[in-house]
């Protein structure tokens, strides 16, 4: 008797949900964040429609300090598969001269939460696609894979919907949104290997290269470009690193790594002994932070 | 010791994924309340399968002197209570789905709370379980929410259920105590149909039984809970039974290309298959399919594929492709099961959005027969369900839909109810069987037909057809049972023999052909109306047997109400409204019923009318209470 591999069967609930979303939703959306597992989601998003496109827009929210290899690779897959690609910048806060130093949480709630919000009341999406997972954080193992929105981009941990079987139930009233999470039964390894069996292009900054980094406060940040202030007499130095997520440049610590090929990379991953967050600055601000942003539209 | 595949890591880490992708995933569920250490077993299984990074450990660390329940010592609980209004308060409120995987097997834990407040959560986490997990407190035993937890994992489905009698450190480790808990579970479990228990003393604190067989408790000869779930058999393969899938969305990129598009819910479909479109009963044959790899030949439950068929049949969202030679059945009418999930209580005859498979239909359910108290098992007689409550109901759809029972198919078995205004999900159930004869009947090839256009106006269509003298009254019951129907909303036609005789028939006479004809016109003109989904009245004398036989031959068995006007003849004459009798005796009227020519009263009306004793109001209330009682109309509107 043939099996499905544990792949197969990810694979397949994820389409599943694309295309309940597209069945029932009137604009759906894709957020693309340009990390693996938005190149995921955009995999199984093409599969899902096959051999048509998927049909609806990419929307990526541009902070202003993504690093540049992530814009060329962003701008480089929507032509190649000819999807239609939206970026959004809060121009509010760009015009405020909001910048990742800004005090508290100012920079990720102007430059990401809040900007996403504009975007989708702007174009008016009544779902988002998104690539959270529930083993990435203890919150969101309790998340939905369909989860709603108040007209505010609310979240409300206690009043979920019920989720049974694979039905899911999309119908919301006029201002109402979902998010939805097609790998929401993934884990990091699962993402990994499915890059790595189906060939999937990734950001090259997930691989190891020699790049200019500085150290602060333990963690080695790349010198992306020349807008990053540089305190008396630091020096970037080139060194072998890699990044195991992607975001705003300044604010997401490089690991020092020699692994240049995706089977050394996912070798490291499985020896590693830090979650995948602990490189990400803007998470850890708290201990329920994560919950609290959800809360407050963050995806 | 549970990464062994460490070492392959290092020296080989693509054979080290090759065995990742060929593990099998086992999803159980864990039921017990705050007392019983669940969040504490599942954090010790994620603690002990290396799943917790360093990171994580150290904010555990510093959470379980916060805020921990173990006096500072790690509190692996906290690892699993994810929401803030959790961890403070010390207790699960939502499922949470946790990861771990050993070198054996992956698993998905759905964390559920057990306080029966939470009912709803514990049945979305059993609705995908494979095994379920039930915590039990040594030092309590079988309590009566053992006896909850047991019976509504019972009920979604899930059959190989594992008895883990936790905190046997506090027990002394006792191997009475353990025994005592398994005899009354196991007597208990039988008797709600779970036969498939393995029962482990467990300390998910001390960590006795987890992940290594305990010293402590050397009596247990059986197997840890980790080796358990890593060895236990799965479910047979769903591909082994007939293929079907719900048609959820319809491919058409472009003009040439027209596919269709779902999850395979059983079965196998390989090109060049009979498939049979439900419910519209039209058949195809499997012209290309594809899954995530692209063009293939075969393609199993559990893919998600596209299919194109050979002919061009109408197919649409919510439709089921099936195997033409053993098809599901198509009802509209069911007992189910149903578990109520919202504040706002069920309200019988109330109509709510049914989603099953990829099909949304209206929906009421009446009647609910009864809760089931889950505590005690009882059968209670209630008039609504409220949050967290089951029952037994009557279900009723706008639409007919392909289906399978629960037990054989939780995909085509398993339903949401959801609030049309709120949109909210407010219950859940499970199909048992189908009411009436809708079941096993496969429409043929009619894209509009009879059900269909009745279903468009919600009723069912039927012929009532009043026989009588002249003068019994007939007319005006069939009147005032019409006008009610209307103000009800339904569609009706009443055919009456005096206007018919203006019209259709003015070519016929009263000779015994001609009478013939007449009662042979009306009657094909009732089937066609019936046809047309509509509730046809025909106020005819028809006085012979035959003839009323005829018209009832021309329509499907139940769908012919025979109404007998029943009043003697010396009333009916003494009535007289049009002067006819009076002309009849004259000689004027040749064969007129009851004075030269015979009535032939019915032998077993469907309904009769003593108007010797009934006004025509009381009349017409006797109808349409027997209109209530064959299912043609689904509320009382005496």
């Amino acid at each position: 008797m043939i099996r499905l591999t544990h792949l197969q069967r990810l694979e397949a609930e994820s389409i599943h949900i694309f295309r309940e979303v597209v069945a029932e939703c009137e604009k759906p959306v894709l957020l693309y964040s340009i990390g693996k597992d938005s190149s995921v989601m955009l995999h199984l998003a093409r599969k899902a429609f096959a051999p048509g496109k998927p049909p609806f827009p990419l929307l990526q929210i541009a902070s202003g300090w993504d690093f540049r290899e992530m814009l060329e690779f962003r701008d480089a897959t929507a032509r190649r598969y000819g999807l239609d690609l939206i970026v959004h910048t809060n121009e509010e806060g760009l015009t405020a001269g909001v910048t990742p130093w800004s005090p508290g949480t100012a920079y990720s709630d102007l430059m990401l939460t809040q900007a996403l919000r504009q975007a989708l009341d702007l174009h008016g999406f009544d779902a988002a696609f998104g690539g959270g997972r529930r083993d990435e954080e203890k919150s969101r193992a309790k998340e939905r894979i369909f989860s709603f929105r108040s007209p505010q981009h609310r979240w409300d941990p206690k009043n979920q919907r019920p989720e049974l079987w694979q039905l899911y139930n999309a119908r919301k009233n006029r201002g109402e949104s979902i998010r939805v999470f097609p790998l929401s039964n993934w884990t990091e390894l699962d993402v990994w290997q499915y890059i790595h069996v189906e060939a999937v292009p990734i950001v090259p900054l997930y691989l190891a290269a020699p790049r200019p980094v500085v150290q602060r406060e333990g963690r080695l940040i790349m010198v992306d470009d020349a807008r990053l202030p540089l305190a008396p007499g630091e020096q970037p130095e080139t060194l072998s690193v890699r990044f195991r997520t992607l975001g705003c440049y300044p604010l997401t610590g490089a690991t020092l790594s020699t692994a240049a090929t995706l089977p050394d990379v996912i070798r490291e991953m499985l020896l590693a002994t830090g979650s995948e967050r602990e490189g990400r600055l803007v998470d850890q601000d708290g201990a329920a932070s994560m919950e609290r942003k959800k809360q407050e539209g963050y995806f | 010791m549970i990464r062994a595949g460490q070492e392959l890591i290092r020296t080989d880490v693509e054979a080290y994924l090759r065995l990742q992708q060929n593990k099998s995933l086992l999803r159980f569920i864990t039921c017990g309340s705050v007392d019983d250490g669940k969040s504490s077993l599942i954090g010790r299984l994620l603690y002990e399968c290396k799943m917790i990074f360093e990171d994580q450990l150290a904010a555990l660390e510093i959470d379980s002197k916060r805020s921990g329940t173990r006096d500072g010592a790690m509190d692996f609980a906290l690892l699993v209570d994810g929401l803030a209004a959790e961890r403070e308060q010390g207790i699960t409120i939502d499922v949470a789905y946790r990861f771990f995987s050993t070198d054996r097997r992956k698993f998905i834990v759905a964390d559920t709370p057990g306080h029966e407040q939470y009912t709803r959560n514990m049945v979305t986490g059993a609705s995908t379980a494979d095994l379920a997990v039930i915590l039990i407190d040594a030092r309590k035993g079988v309590l009566t929410q053992t006896r909850r937890h047991s019976f509504l994992v019972a009920l979604l489905g899930t059959r190989k259920i594992v008895l883990a009698v936790n905190k046997m450190d506090l027990a002394g480790y006792s191997e009475d105590t353990f025994r005592g808990i398994e005899a009354e579970y196991r007597g208990f479990a039988a008797k709600i149909g779970l036969h498939d228990i393995t029962c482990i003393p467990i300390s998910a604190v001390a960590g006795d039984n987890v992940v290594t067989r305990s010293a402590r408790m050397p009596w247990h000869t059986g197997p840890c809970l980790l080796d358990h779930l890593e060895t236990v058999a799965l479910d047979e393969p769903a591909e082994t039974r007939p293929f079907r899938m719900p048609v959820q969305w319809v491919n058409r990129p472009s003009p040439d290309f027209r596919g269709f598009s779902g999850l395979i819910a059983s079965g196998v479909v390989r090109a060049g298959d009979l498939l049979r479109v439900l419910p519209s009963g039209r058949s195809s044959r499997v012209a290309g399919l594809l899954n995530g790899g692209g063009a293939t030949d075969v393609a199993l439950a559990g893919e998600s594929v596209t299919i194109l068929l050979a002919d061009e049949v109408d197919v649409s969202r919510g439709d089921v492709l099936a195997a033409a030679a053993a098809p599901p059945a198509v009802a509209n009418q069911f007992e189910a099961t149903v578990i109520w999930m919202h504040e706002r209580a069920l309200v019988q005859g109330r109509a709510y959005l049914l989603k099953l498979g990829a099909k949304t239909v209206s929906a009421t359910v009446a009647p609910i027969k009864y809760r089931i108290d889950v505590n005690t098992l009882e059968h209670l007689p209630v008039n609504e369900l409220a949050l967290n409550d089951i029952g037994v109901c009557g279900i009723e759809l706008s639409s007919a839909i392909a289906f399978e029972p629960y037990r054989d198919s939780r995909e085509l078995g398993g339903f949401i109810l959801i609030d049309r205004l709120t949109n909210d999900t407010v219950g859940a159930g499970l199909l048992h069987q189908a009411l009436r004869r809708a079941q096993n009947v496969h429409w043929q090839a009619l894209d509009v037909n009879k059900r269909a256009r009745a279903d468009l106006s919600h009723q069912k269509p039927c012929v009532l057809w009043f026989t009588g003298l002249s003068g019994a009254g007939k007319s005006t019951i069939a009147n005032l049972v019409e006008r009610r129907l209307h103000a009800d909303g339904r569609q009706t036609y009443l055919l009456d023999g005096d206007n018919v005789r203006h019209g259709l028939n003015k070519d016929l006479g009263f000779t015994g052909e001609d009478r013939a004809e007449n009662i042979r016109r009306v009657a094909e003109v009732a089937r066609l109306m019936v046809d047309a989904g509509l509730i046809v009245l025909v106020s005819f004398i028809s006085p012979f047997r035959a003839e009323r036989r005829l018209a009832r031959s021309l329509v499907e068995p139940g769908e012919f109400f025979e109404v007998f006007v029943d009043a003697p003849l010396a009333t009916a004459e003494s009535r007289d409204a049009k002067g006819l009798y009076k002309k009849a005796r004259q000689g004027e009227l040749p064969n007129f019923t009851g004075i030269d020519s015979p009535y032939e009263p019915p032998e077993n009306p469907e309904v009769h009318l003593d108007t010797a004793r009934l006004s025509p109001e009381a009349a017409a209330g006797v109808v349409i209470g027997r209109l209530r009682e064959a299912g043609i109309i689904d509320v009382d509107l005496n």
